[in-house]
């Protein structure tokens, strides 16, 4: 299992119903792609977080399939409309069967 | 026979390449072609409605920053045919995303031209390419 996994997500705390937000995320991850070679020729075990996901109270913002071109220690930035106050969850899922999730919440002025 | 620095070279290299490749790397292995197949499901595939924001000379190959954005996608395949591992990302939009746009950092292994496909909810497929030159490869990719 990756060891010091940490997430980190920015998001404003308050926003206007309806109003089009930017959330960036990243986590900490090396991302170990499985192609690099070890000075003893054997190779460094492929270990990737391999899916993340956005959703605001289970409506969906975003779904990523992540593969090994994607660079250590993910980041990703997109938008959400916010439809009411509440909580967005992330959720990273790791190819070794661990998921690490976070979640913000959000209120509506 | 004497055994010369020629043969003891060759029998190195088999065994080093033996052990470098397990055939465990190459039986997920996906080409380009298998991927976007994949993605584009044999819909029609147009030019235009789609954008790949990349720089044009990546000094860095292991943290190359990219941007794809395409108004009214279902979902963005990007894809570096010259990585080892050709796909890079698939995302997927739903219901409150804001727009179809997408932000991240991916490896580059070499100089080589990178895709960016959109499928839209009428099955059609828009596609992009830009070509990047990278300065140090993301050997590893």
């Amino acid at each position: 299992m990756a060891t010091g996994v940490k997430s980190r997500v920015k998001l404003p705390k308050t926003a206007r119903a309806g109003e089009v937000i930017t959330i960036k995320t990243l986590i900490t991850h090396r991302m170990e792609s499985g192609q690099r070679i070890n000075d003893d020729g054997t190779a460094i075990p492929r270990s990737i977080i391999h899916r993340f996901t956005c959703d605001f109270e289970g409506a969906q913002v975003v779904d990523v399939t992540l593969h090994p071109g994607v660079a250590t220690n993910p980041f990703f930035e997109f938008r959400a409309r916010v439809p009411r106050a509440g909580v967005f969850n992330f959720t990273w899922y790791d190819e070794d069967g661990a998921v690490y999730t976070d979640s913000k919440m959000i209120s509506v002025t | 026979m004497a055994v010369t620095r020629r043969d003891t070279l060759k029998s190195g290299s088999a065994a080093l390449l033996a052990l470098g490749f397990p055939s465990s790397l190459q039986a997920e292995e996906v080409t380009a072609e298998q991927a976007i197949a994949a993605f584009v499901k044999g819909g029609e595939i147009l030019q235009g409605g789609i954008t790949l924001d990349l720089e044009d000379t990546a000094e860095d190959g292991f943290r190359v920053p990219v941007s794809v954005t395409a108004e009214g996608a279902e979902a963005i395949l990007i894809v570096a045919p010259a990585n080892p591992v050709p796909p890079i990302a698939l995302v997927a939009f739903g219901a409150l995303a804001a727009d179809q746009q997408l932000s991240t950092r991916m490896r580059l292994a070499r100089t080589q031209q990178v895709l960016a496909l959109a499928r839209m909810p009428d099955g059609t497929v828009r596609q992009v390419s830009k070509h990047v030159d990278v300065v140090v490869g993301g050997c590893g990719a």
